[in-house]
């Protein structure tokens, strides 16, 4: 017993290794492993490869399929760039009401998908407080298009790239910045050449946890985008179709082809991460 | 001593080199506010204004119809389950990463935080392929009286799987940074492991675990994809408070589903000033991303 445990384990004197790890390892296991598990052999092994991209090679599906991704990284760009610029606000000015402001940032981690479903709704339908003044000043329709999924995704994934970057800023060393503007930079060469390299990496993070987000999210997108087939359905709503229509099959090549996009999406976001601390690092 | 230099008429006003001009500064603060307005305050006081558009008796009286009052166990019952096992699972976990060294630790990391990649409709449909009626496991379930999907215990385990990640994801980095130390010390001076866990781990890790089971509480009542996805929606039954929002708004039940969504806005507006009060009092003992 001891001379296994010896290779997967280094010695030590610290008691409940046993307990912690069994407790770990079957909750993992139970919650996470298998189910994940089931869902992978029930596509490649049950339903084949070949089945899954018949199901997923049809208009409606790469349909759903491109409005979600399209729509998460719409929502998730304007968060990257938003995102860096309210926790610059955040860390270095002072205003009334930054503590409520900055409490607020997490309001979409602590509300309820629904909840900010149907709200957003009520404000940005045709005759709500934004979506009747938008109607009349622009012509523009949100709810029940395109634009009220980026607005429901935009939500969702607003607190991720703040509270990545928040703790850099608060890192970076005032005398990195006065020795670019002794050096002649001007204020906005500093922040461009100097601070914003500095906070890629991290914002990058919450980039890509935006985006693992909003791929998926699920309850506050239906509300607001009408979903109209192959205009304002997004995939996980075809998959929910798919499971009322007892179509298993179907429903699991959605959710794989999802898993699999996502999967590749992040791989490239770790790269050019990987790719952007190096460059720091060599700077 | 009368050549002195001249004195410059004015100097130009000091402005350090690491701060924005004046002008930019409060254009910036401007703008983010009227965005926070836009997308964050404003659905919130939606949230309320839609409740209570029929007065406040009206809106209290939904909450006291039969289904609003199952919704609002259901819902209950289910983070009464679900936080504390979760709880549990978090201090295993990060007692077992954070305190021993083995193989496959990283591995064991990326396999706690996948749900939090994974959409909530696909973590649904996850245990309708396990437990539903078209596998062998679900038949037989079924058969012995103890169903899954469409029942408590699917509703269950989807929002474990949803909220798994939020407790160990607090204490590992927390306990990591605390070292192993005090708790050898415990040890060298003849305490039991338990003992050693109770009186020297637990008030170390206490508001980090407090923080992690503060945000898992409010997810675990609010989620709404995985739960909608194995609830079958039984009105009485299976139905918690965010599926219950979906049904009065389809039904155009407006006040009734914006009261309901009311209380949940509450839920998250308690979340949110416990966990300030949190990072404000106990930043030290927070994991480092939530110490500003």
């Amino acid at each position: 017993m001891a001379a296994r445990t010896f290779s997967v384990r280094a010695p030590t004197p610290m008691p409940g290794w046993g307990l912690s790890f069994g407790i770990m390892l079957t909750m993992l296991s139970v919650v996470v492993l298998i189910p994940m598990a089931v869902l992978l052999w029930r596509g490649f092994v049950g339903f084949g490869a070949a089945g899954m991209w018949e199901v997923v090679n049809r208009p409606r599906v790469w349909n759903a399929l491109e409005l979600s991704f399209r729509a998460a990284l719409i929502a998730s760009l304007f968060n990257l760039v938003f995102g860096v610029l309210l926790a610059w606000v955040l860390v270095r000015y002072r205003f009334p009401g930054k503590r409520i402001v900055d409490a607020a940032v997490d309001l979409p981690f602590a509300l309820p998908t629904a909840v900010a479903g149907i709200a957003l709704t009520a404000i940005y339908a045709p005759n709500g407080m934004f979506g009747s003044a938008l109607m009349q000043s622009f012509g523009l329709r949100v709810a029940y298009t395109e634009i009220g999924i980026w607005i429901a995704l935009i939500f969702v994934g607003l607190p991720f790239v703040v509270r990545t970057v928040q703790p850099v800023i608060e890192e970076i060393d005032r005398e990195t910045e006065e020795a670019s503007a002794t050096l002649g930079a001007s204020r906005l060469r500093t922040l461009t050449h100097v601070i914003l390299p500095m906070l890629a990496p991290a914002a990058l993070t919450g980039f890509a946890l935006a985006l693992a987000r909003s791929v998926g999210e699920y309850g506050s997108v239906i509300f607001i985008a009408g979903n109209l087939p192959n205009v304002t359905e997004i995939a996980p709503l075809l998959i929910v179709i798919r499971l009322e229509e007892f179509d298993y099959d179907g429903a699991v090549a959605i959710a794989i082809a999802m898993l699999v996009i996502s999967f590749a999406l992040l791989l490239a976001i770790n790269l050019i991460q990987i790719w952007s601390r190096r460059r720091m690092g060599a700077a | 001593m009368t050549d002195t230099p001249a004195i410059p008429a004015r100097p130009r006003p000091f402005r350090p080199a690491t701060t924005e001009p004046a002008l930019v500064k409060w254009s910036l603060i401007g703008l983010c506010l009227a965005v926070l307005t836009v997308l964050l305050f404003a659905p919130l006081y939606a949230v309320f204004d839609e409740a209570l558009r029929r007065g406040w008796a009206f809106a209290l009286a939904s909450l006291s119809e039969p289904d609003a009052q199952s919704a609002i166990r259901l819902t209950l019952l289910v983070a009464a389950i679900t936080v504390p096992l979760n709880a549990a699972f978090g201090i295993a976990a990060a007692w077992a990463i954070t305190k021993f060294d083995w193989r496959g630790k990283a591995w064991v990391i990326t396999f706690i935080d996948l749900p939090f990649s994974i959409s909530p409709v696909v973590a649904g449909l996850l245990f309708i392929l396990m437990f539903g009626a078209n596998s062998a496991l679900g038949m037989w379930l079924v058969a012995n009286g103890l169903p899954v999907v469409f029942a408590v215990p699917g509703i269950v385990l989807a929002t474990m799987f949803i909220t798994f990640p939020f407790v160990a994801r607090e204490l590992i980095p927390v306990m990591l940074e605390q070292g192993r130390a005090e708790e050898e010390a415990a040890l060298t001076l003849g305490a039991s492991g338990w003992r050693t866990f109770l009186t020297v781990t637990l008030p170390n890790i206490r508001w980090a675990l407090l923080y992690g089971v503060l945000l898992c509480n409010a997810r675990a009542m609010g989620e709404f994809g995985a739960v909608a996805v194995v609830s079958g929606k039984i009105r009485g039954q299976t139905t918690t408070m965010p599926l219950m929002i979906e049904m009065f708004y389809n039904e155009y039940l407006s006040v009734a589903a914006f009261t309901m969504a009311g209380v949940l806005a509450l839920l998250a507006l308690v979340t949110l000033t416990l966990k300030s009060a949190l990072e404000w009092r106990y930043a030290d003992q927070l994991a480092a991303t939530h110490r500003h």
